[in-house]
């Protein structure tokens, strides 16, 4: 069954660009991309946008639809009303490129700083042994598809580009929770340098994050808060800051 | 030549950042060379991720009697004898380490009571081999590739001051031309997607590992970057490929809603107890046992249902047949008009696991299903169909160093590499495939750069690569690359998709040489600015040489084995299974011609059971057990 559809679509480049207004078909069953890709074959050869696994698994075709930060692929044209004009922007935290692509290289630079995974040096590969319930917290980090949809609508740099040198933002916080619940990770301090270096501090845990993630995972819950839990214990424990007084101890 | 060409050199240059391509890159680095990635989109979005069951490595963590003779085995009985053995034999005792080298790097793998990696069952494999997470492995391996990468960048960082200085990603950006002087790789040429800008890369070394080749087809699994860009590069730059009539049809692909049809349904839902049904409510499979298969699966319901508690002393269920199988029988099934209403098959967990065993053992795909097509999985039936899935045919190389014949410096691992599958690969040997070749390219290609130095380009070279570049703008009146990528799509789906013919397979060829004739004129509308009609154009010449290939394998093979299946030809030919399909590239078009397999060393034949290479083998074959 086709019936036609108000789709409003952002085109432009960094200098200008806005609104555009197409009429285009769509079948039974069909997602957001499903019809950009109708526009792009049939009336804008060149209409830019991003897109590989259509099957919510890659985390590229992240846009805004209706200002909502989404995966096209995985947003039903049937989950808006008949008749209701559609309307697709870029992501507005990250410079845009072209039409519906922006540029996100600055989740690349932050993954970058990061510190990486440490083995313990003494385990030889095949020797390690961990209980599934200890490796199911990680887990659930690690099902990150990467679409960058939270770090879009964390409003410390939706609207603060100045906050983006200094705050790594969900994506990276739970990829430090993530190394940090790790049953063999060797490398110390993660909760103190996510909080020192990279911004945790300046979450204020409104799970707009939590929201947005296609994946389903409790960012805000399960990474955010109990790291900067355990920062206020480590960091404002009185006998802590007493005894660091005394001497330099070893931080964790 | 373009005006402000960016002129880059490296070491070794990896096409491809997939399992493969990341793997290589590491080797590579780790060996002191400096090296470039190059991927078609973002870096960690490779089609690797998509894999869903697992790795297949005989750890042997669940089941003690697991080793790398069965694993090479069962490797060899999957591809129909047709693999090259010796990549099947490396392949089945590398795999355990590259899969605990995984662990070293980050990644969390499922586990065992005892806190080994949990190894699961998959189509094919005699014991429960695949290590997995959930029902996302290939994005574990991906993200703990990646992660390495910037492991290594953080190492380079510390002791350059540069963390890109040693290792860079060049995310976005085709590469349109591998370049040669004097008979030998000098570097690859492209530009970057976001802008059109040109770049030279000179290196003596380039590895492909740019995957496979799905979006030749119409129904794929595959995502928009399978265009078979190494493949047509490859050939072009000289290579030769093998067997390229060989593409395994998945079995489970989606079918409805129709903008999803193709997309994977992971074989772990069979292994984790599904079975396949039709519309009478027949669980059918069983009609479908072939004769070399009989003794390993079971024969009845009961037997089958058995299995998944007592291994030992019960056969497998059928629905566990290699893939080729199984999409055969459901072909045959619609066909009969024993389909789906959407013109599939019904498979079903809900009647035999718990709704919460479920989400926690097949998460993926309970989410797919109930956001793609509103259909929860814990209480009804998927309806799944066959999707072209993976290529079994590839570049021609040297086992032990994914050398491509023929071409020094070019090496080529993972999908886009033939010989390891043969006629048909079995699930789980892909990851566990591009992870051991993966690595044994990036060596190769490291001990090759060593050896031979550096090259330098010549200005002829750029000039005729930049050339390529500007021809779709120059066109004019020509034909759009969408609309002849989707005629394309209708030519192979049609007449040498799952069930072949001879006359279809000719008239394939005949339509695939108009096509590309016409394709020469493409017109591409807009700028170089991130267009995609431009790219398209870039990927359908691709397409076409890959499925030129294809079709002209196609109608010289005259037998039925694994990926090929011709109905003119239904029986394997002991001719035949002698024999692999090479395809080379004589500048216009593709000249396919045939060549003897290697003969299997005596220690590899003895492994198997002479019953069951009677099924395979010619009784001259058997007498002679082996070479050496």
């Amino acid at each position: 069954m086709t019936r036609k559809l108000n789709l409003r679509i952002w085109r432009g480049d960094s200098t200008d660009g806005g609104l555009k207004d197409v009429v285009v078909d769509v079948n039974e069953g069909e997602v957001v991309l499903d019809v950009i890709h109708r526009v792009q074959a049939t009336q804008m050869g060149d209409l830019a946008v991003r897109w590989n696994c259509k099957a919510g698994k890659c985390g590229s075709c992240s846009m805004e639809i209706n200002g909502k930060p989404r995966l096209a692929c995985m947003t039903q044209v049937a989950s808006f009303d008949e008749g209701e004009t559609i309307t697709v922007t870029p992501l507005r935290a990250f410079p845009i490129i072209k039409d519906l692509v922006t540029d996100v290289s600055f989740n690349y630079k932050k993954a970058m700083e990061i510190p990486a995974y440490e083995h313990p040096t003494e385990l030889a590969p095949g020797e390690a042994r961990m209980e599934q319930i200890d490796v199911e917290r990680s887990q659930e980090f690690r099902k990150c598809i990467e679409c960058f949809l939270c770090q879009d609508t964390c409003h410390v740099i939706r609207d603060h580009e100045e906050n983006k040198p200094v705050f790594a933002g969900p994506r990276f916080f739970i990829r430090i929770a993530e190394l940090d619940m790790h049953p063999l990770d060797r490398l110390k301090n993660r909760k103190r340098t996510a909080q020192e270096e990279h911004g945790l501090g300046m979450c204020n845990i409104t799970k707009c994050c939590t929201e947005v993630c296609p994946e389903h995972i409790k960012i805000t819950d399960n990474a955010i808060i109990p790291m900067k839990e355990r920062v206020v214990d480590i960091k404002y424990d009185p006998a802590r800051m007493f005894s660091g007084l005394l001497r330099r101890e070893k931080r964790d | 030549m373009p005006q402000n060409l960016q002129k880059l050199k490296y070491d070794v240059v990896i096409v491809g950042a997939g399992g493969a391509g990341l793997r290589a890159a590491v080797e590579a680095r780790e060996a002191g060379l400096r090296v470039a990635i190059i991927c078609k989109s973002l870096f960690g979005k490779a089609h690797t991720v998509m894999a869903e069951g697992g790795a297949a490595a005989s750890m042997g963590n669940a089941n003690s009697n697991d080793n790398w003779m069965v694993h090479f085995r069962d490797t060899m009985r999957g591809g129909k004898f047709l693999n090259h053995y010796r990549m099947a034999e490396l392949h089945a005792k590398e795999s355990p380490d590259r899969i605990w080298e995984l662990e070293t790097w980050g990644a969390l793998f499922d586990r065992t009571k005892e806190g080994k990696i949990s190894q699961r069952n998959f189509g094919g494999h005699e014991y429960p081999r695949l290590a997995h997470v959930g029902d996302r492995t290939g994005l574990e391996l991906i993200r703990t590739m990646q992660q390495k990468i910037v492991a290594l960048q953080q190492k380079d960082g510390r002791e350059t001051g540069d963390m890109e200085s040693n290792l860079k990603v060049y995310a976005e950006f085709t590469v349109t031309d591998i370049l040669k002087e004097d008979g030998k790789v000098a570097g690859v040429y492209g530009y970057w997607r976001e802008n059109g800008d040109e770049i030279l890369f000179e290196a003596p070394a380039v590895v492909i590992a740019t995957g496979g080749v799905g979006k030749t087809f119409k129904i794929t699994s595959n995502s928009w970057e399978g265009t078979g860009d190494g493949h047509a590069l490859a050939l072009k730059a000289g290579a030769n490929l093998k067997d390229m009539e060989f593409l395994q049809f998945h079995p489970t692909g989606m079918v409805w809603p129709p903008s999803v049809r193709g997309i994977l349904v992971t074989e772990s839902v069979r292994g984790e107890g599904g079975v396949l049904t039709n519309n009478l409510g027949e669980r059918f499979m069983f009609k479908y046992i072939p004769d070399v298969f009989k003794d390993k699966y079971a024969t009845t319901e009961e037997e089958a249902d058995r299995w998944y508690t007592d291994q030992d002393n019960n056969r497998r269920p059928p629905e566990l047949l290699p893939r080729d199988e199984v999409a055969r029988a459901i072909n045959s099934e619609v066909k009969a008009g024993r389909g789906t209403e959407h013109g599939g098959v019904f498979l079903d967990v809900s009647k035999r696991i718990p709704a919460d065993v479920i989400k926690k053992r097949l998460p993926s795909m309970w989410h797919q299903f109930y956001e793609l097509a509103g259909v929860d999985i814990t209480k009804e039936a998927m309806e799944v169909g066959p999707t072209c899935h993976y290529v079994m045919g590839g570049v021609d190389v040297e086992p032990d160093t994914a050398a491509a014949v023929g071409v020094p410096g070019l090496f080529a691992a993972g999908e886009v590499a033939g010989g390891m599958h043969g006629s048909n690969r079995l699930g789980g040997n892909s990851l566990s495939d591009l992870l051991v070749f993966g690595r044994r390219a990036g060596a190769a290609a490291a001990d090759y750069v060593k050896a031979n130095g550096a090259v330098t380009v010549s200005d002829a070279t750029i000039e005729r690569a930049a050339q390529r570049i500007e021809a779709p703008f120059k066109n004019e009146g020509g034909e759009n690359a969408y609309s002849l990528h989707a005629e394309l799509q209708e030519v192979t789906h049609n007449l040498v998709g799952i069930i072949r013919t001879g006359a279809e397979i000719k008239e394939a060829i005949a339509k695939i040489a108009d096509i590309r004739a016409r394709s020469q004129k493409v017109t591409v509308a807009g700028n170089r600015q991130f267009n995609p009609g431009f790219h398209l154009a870039f990927d359908l010449d691709n397409m076409l040489l890959v499925a030129e290939s294809t079709a002209k394998s196609a109608i010289l093979r005259e037998e039925s084995r694994g990926g090929h299946t011709r109905d003119d030809f239904p029986g394997m030919s002991d001719k035949w299974r002698q024999v692999n399909n090479i395809s080379s590239f004589n500048g216009s078009e593709v000249v396919v011609v045939t060549r003897p397999l290697p003969e299997i060393p005596k220690e590899l034949f003895d492994l198997f059971d002479i019953h069951e290479l009677e099924k395979y083998m010619t009784p001259e074959e058997i007498a002679k057990g082996g070479s050496r």
